[in-house]
């Protein structure tokens, strides 16, 4: 039986709850649906969808050969460009990407639906175990890439196919990144993200190595005087604070660890939640932690954001998804101080904003929300470990338009680089560019590039 | 309200909308249900001679190709004429008949080309109570390698002698079912006249193989691993029958014998474009066959609604209206210039116009102004082909536009001349004729 019992708790629903709740949020459209999807492409000259997709994906025609019966050839073109263009038609917020861009919202407000074709053919292609590409003979060449994550991934794929041997250290247990630690449990489920690593590094000539991590394990001098060229893709390991009295007393989390959390319990049923839940932020994170918050069986999920609706993060899309499953969203308000009892949370203090001179300001008028439990989702921070001298950018790794960073040899892309959207395709196309720049470095014998100085 | 009764070659009905010859008129059970839903008229299914009845293979009859989302767009089939009993046939039809005296019945007939056999069965099928006959000389398949269907349409002289006789044994009007499987449809509609016939009926289908079984290597429908072709019809072939049903409309020769319309007529507009071609009628079968007999309440609607809009009255004064503009090439007025022109409000800018022209066209449509994605003709490079009106996904917003003579025609540096001149006036045709002094 569910329990709303204060505190945090697990086993606030029965089985079956769990299982609807955390069942796959859109399904794979199937071959009926697909082709009824498909129909409405108008295979656009020069197609603004593609121009908005971070990795250039050719999706009219991906969509005509789904239309004419090849999924699989369709696979191939979107693979072509995105690798990982299983899970990125998964996360990918097309509603702000292609989606966006397509030329039906002006016919009648109503796109192609591009992501959920995208995961059709591609599920098609993955599931019948249908590869692409095998490798170019040996080069000799080694690269080290750190992270296996969405860049490290697609970066370590592209330099496998054309011939070089590549050591990916992951500090985690398992290859994947935030597609495995960090995305809400219903947009990736059965395992995919698992799936999909085993179908990336199928190519051959990558070999992962988990539990070591840059900065404590290794520095980047060890990579650079033992490869040809290192790729740094290992994301972002830090959480910003609250800068809230209280932020330490238990009760308190980092939403990123408990959306993991959530992704590895295999049975949904033992992690903890709150009865009263609030999570500060406003951006991916705090919307997948508050639904997840509240998909676990939490009486009342509320989210507080410091700024107003239209400067939020979140996805007008993720926002709707929140407020359908009961997620209340609270704009204008910042923590000021967590209330405990016994030791124990027991609610925060919130304090008004608004702008004043276009700078963000308090009002000085508080009031307390009841919570059991506050997520922490206001950011995360690069932490620059082991990388020597390696110049940094607004707190992230500087690089140029390939992805080289001020160190010879050395190439990084995804999250802990500045540039980047945080989004997992941006973070596979900067992968995948920067393994063809290493590429043509490496054919070329060319001196090493030192872009930024 | 407009007056859509019908009255062709004698024979009245509600409306102008008849079934065709075809499974939806095979039996009194469909015929029925067709007359509930509204129809003016049927043909009854081919009636052939006195004996054991045909047979039909026990596989697909039907093949066809599709538009976006399925929509159905050409049927294909193997099937022959009815396989019932002669005289079961003729009993249903005199029972329907008397039950719905206000709607036309034809009877479709289809026997072996010898005088006997065409005296033998018109008196079994006038007693019926029979509006009329229709000769099916057009069914492409199967009938046909027994020396009837089409193979009697292919030859003119076969059709005039077979009228001929049916015209000399009944006193009901006959419509003789024509073949496109031919070169020029002219020739079998002066044949028809010669015999004496009342009035043609046109298209009957199309030799097609509709599609491959790419995995079997063999035609669709496949028959236990063969095809054959079959006969064609739905919206696919409406074009090719209304240029056939105009060309025999506009033939001084048979200018002014009635035409049944009959080919991929779906909705009233389809009708309406049979009508002022030069039929006094249609004859559908596919919409049905796709849809269910209610479509005709849309087709009937339809008509009705746009007469009423255009104060056309009566079917008499829409039919025809069109065969005066039906002209050869020859003819055109090659001083009419017109440019084709985007309305930006409705371009949703998917691109289509752009590379139509840009890749087999004439070059004359942006792809950037001012670095910004916008379609815009170029007039100094536009031929005024309305291949991007065609190409373009949105309705109305690509338009051909009419340069006023005396304006300036950018491609060529000309102004519009306001005179009509054609081909066979054309300085650059060898075989231009001089103008009269």
């Amino acid at each position: 039986m569910g329990t709303t019992q204060s505190g945090i708790h697990r086993g606030r629903l029965t089985p079956a709850e769990y299982e609807t709740n955390f069942s796959d949020l859109h399904p794979r459209l199937d071959d009926h649906e697909a082709l009824v999807a498909a129909d409405r492409c108008y295979f656009c000259h020069d197609a603004p969808c593609m121009t908005a997709c971070p990795t250039s994906i050719d999706i009219p025609l991906f969509i005509r050969q789904i239309s004419t019966g090849n999924p699989v050839g369709s696979a191939k073109t979107i693979f072509d460009q995105n690798i990982l263009g299983g899970m990125c038609a998964r996360v990918c917020p097309t509603e702000t990407l292609c989606e966006q861009a397509c030329v039906r919202n002006t016919a009648e407000h109503r796109p192609v639906e591009i992501g959920r074709l995208q995961r059709y053919a591609t599920d098609v292609a993955i599931t019948e175990n249908q590869h692409f590409y095998e490798r170019a003979a040996r080069t000799g060449k080694a690269i080290a890439v750190v992270g296996a994550g969405p860049a490290g991934l697609a970066c370590a794929h592209r330099l496998a196919v054309e011939g070089h041997d590549v050591v990916i250290f992951e500090a985690r247990e398992k290859a994947g990144g935030l597609n495995e630690y960090g995305i809400a449990t219903y947009k990736a489920v059965d395992d995919f993200a698992q799936r999909e690593v085993d179908y990336v590094l199928a190519i051959g000539g990558i070999e992962v190595k988990n539990g070591l991590k840059l900065g404590r394990d290794f520095t980047l001098a060890d990579l650079t005087a033992n490869f040809d060229a290192v790729f740094l893709g290992m994301g972002l390991g830090g959480v910003n604070a609250l800068g809230a009295e209280g932020e330490n007393l238990p009760g308190v989390y980092d939403a990123v660890d408990f959306i993991a959390e959530l992704r590895q319990a295999a049975d949904k049923a033992t992690v903890p939640v709150g009865r009263r839940v609030v999570v500060i932020g406003g951006g991916m994170t705090a919307i997948d932690a508050a639904v997840q918050a509240k998909l676990l069986g939490a009486e009342e999920v509320t989210i507080c954001y410091r700024r107003g609706k239209e400067h939020m993060n979140a996805s007008p899309f993720e926002q709707d998804l929140a407020a359908s499953k009961g997620v209340m969203i609270r704009h204008w308000l910042r923590p000021k101080r967590v209330i405990a009892r016994d030791g124990q949370v027991a609610g925060i203090e919130m304090e008004y904003t608004e702008l004043q001179d276009g700078r963000l300001a308090g009002t000085g008028e508080t009031g307390v929300l009841t919570a059991d439990q506050i997520f922490k989702a206001i950011g995360q921070t690069f932490e620059a470990a082991g990388l020597g001298a390696l110049a940094l950018s607004g707190n992230r790794i500087a690089i140029d338009s390939e992805g080289r960073t001020s160190v010879a040899n050395v190439w990084a892309g995804g999250d802990c680089v500045k540039a980047g959207e945080d989004l997992t395709v941006t973070s596979v196309a900067q992968g995948r560019d920067a393994a063809d720049s290493i590429n043509r470095m490496l054919a070329a014998g060319a001196q090493p590039a030192s872009a930024v100085a | 309200m407009a007056d859509l009764r019908n009255n062709f070659v004698g024979i009245k009905s509600p409306n102008p909308f008849w079934l065709a010859s075809a499974p939806p008129t095979d039996k009194a059970y469909n015929v029925e249900r067709a007359f509930k839903a509204g129809w003016g008229g049927v043909v009854w299914k081919t009636l052939g001679e006195e004996g054991p009845p045909v047979v039909n293979v026990n596989g697909p009859r039907y093949g066809a190709i599709w538009g976006a989302d399925r929509r159905l767009l050409g049927l294909n089939n193997i099937e022959l004429i009815t396989d019932r009993d002669l005289y079961t046939n003729l009993r249903e039809m005199k029972q329907v008949k008397m039950n719905w005296p206000d709607r036309a019945l034809i009877a479709s007939i289809m026997v072996p080309c010898e005088e006997e056999s065409w005296k033998a069965i018109l008196p079994l099928v006038e007693e019926t109570g029979a509006d009329g006959i229709e000769l099916n000389f057009g069914c492409p398949h199967g009938m046909s390698e027994r020396g009837m269907g089409a193979a009697v349409g292919q030859v003119p002289e076969y059709i005039e002698m077979v009228v001929r006789w049916c015209k000399q044994y009944t006193r009901m009007p006959v419509i003789t079912k024509l073949t496109p499987n031919i070169t020029d449809i002219r020739k079998p509609a002066r044949a028809a006249k010669s015999g004496g016939t009342d009035a043609v009926s046109l298209i009957n289908t199309i030799n097609s193989i509709v599609s491959v079984d790419l995995d079997n290597f063999a035609p669709n429908p496949t028959v236990g691993g063969k095809g054959t072709h079959g006969g064609y019809c739905g919206p696919a072939v409406k074009p090719i029958a209304l240029n056939m049903v105009a060309e025999i409309a506009r033939d001084p020769e048979t200018y002014g014998l009635p035409i049944s319309g009959i080919g991929g007529v779906t909705t009233w507009r389809d009708a309406a474009e049979f009508l002022v071609l030069g039929a006094g009628n249609v004859q559908v079968c596919t919409a049905a066959m796709t849809y269910g007999f209610k479509i005709v309440q849309e087709m009937i609607t339809g008509l009705s609604s746009w007469m009423d809009a255009k104060g056309h009255r009566t079917l008499d004064d829409i039919c025809g209206r069109a065969v005066p503009n039906v002209t050869d090439w020859q003819y055109l007025n090659l001083n009419y210039i017109a440019k084709a022109h985007i309305d930006q409000d409705a371009c949703i800018k998917c691109g289509r116009c752009h590379i139509a022209c840009e890749d087999t066209s004439h070059q004359a449509i942006t792809q950037f102004v001012d670095g910004v994605r916008h379609f815009e003709v170029m007039e100094d490079e536009c031929v005024g082909c309305n291949l991007c009106v065609n190409v373009c996904p949105v309705e109305n917003c690509i338009t051909m536009v009419g340069l006023e003579p005396g304006t300036l025609d950018q491609r060529t540096g000309k102004t519009v001349d306001p005179n009509y001149a054609n081909w066979t006036t054309h300085p650059n045709n060898p075989m231009a004729r001089q103008a009269a002094e």
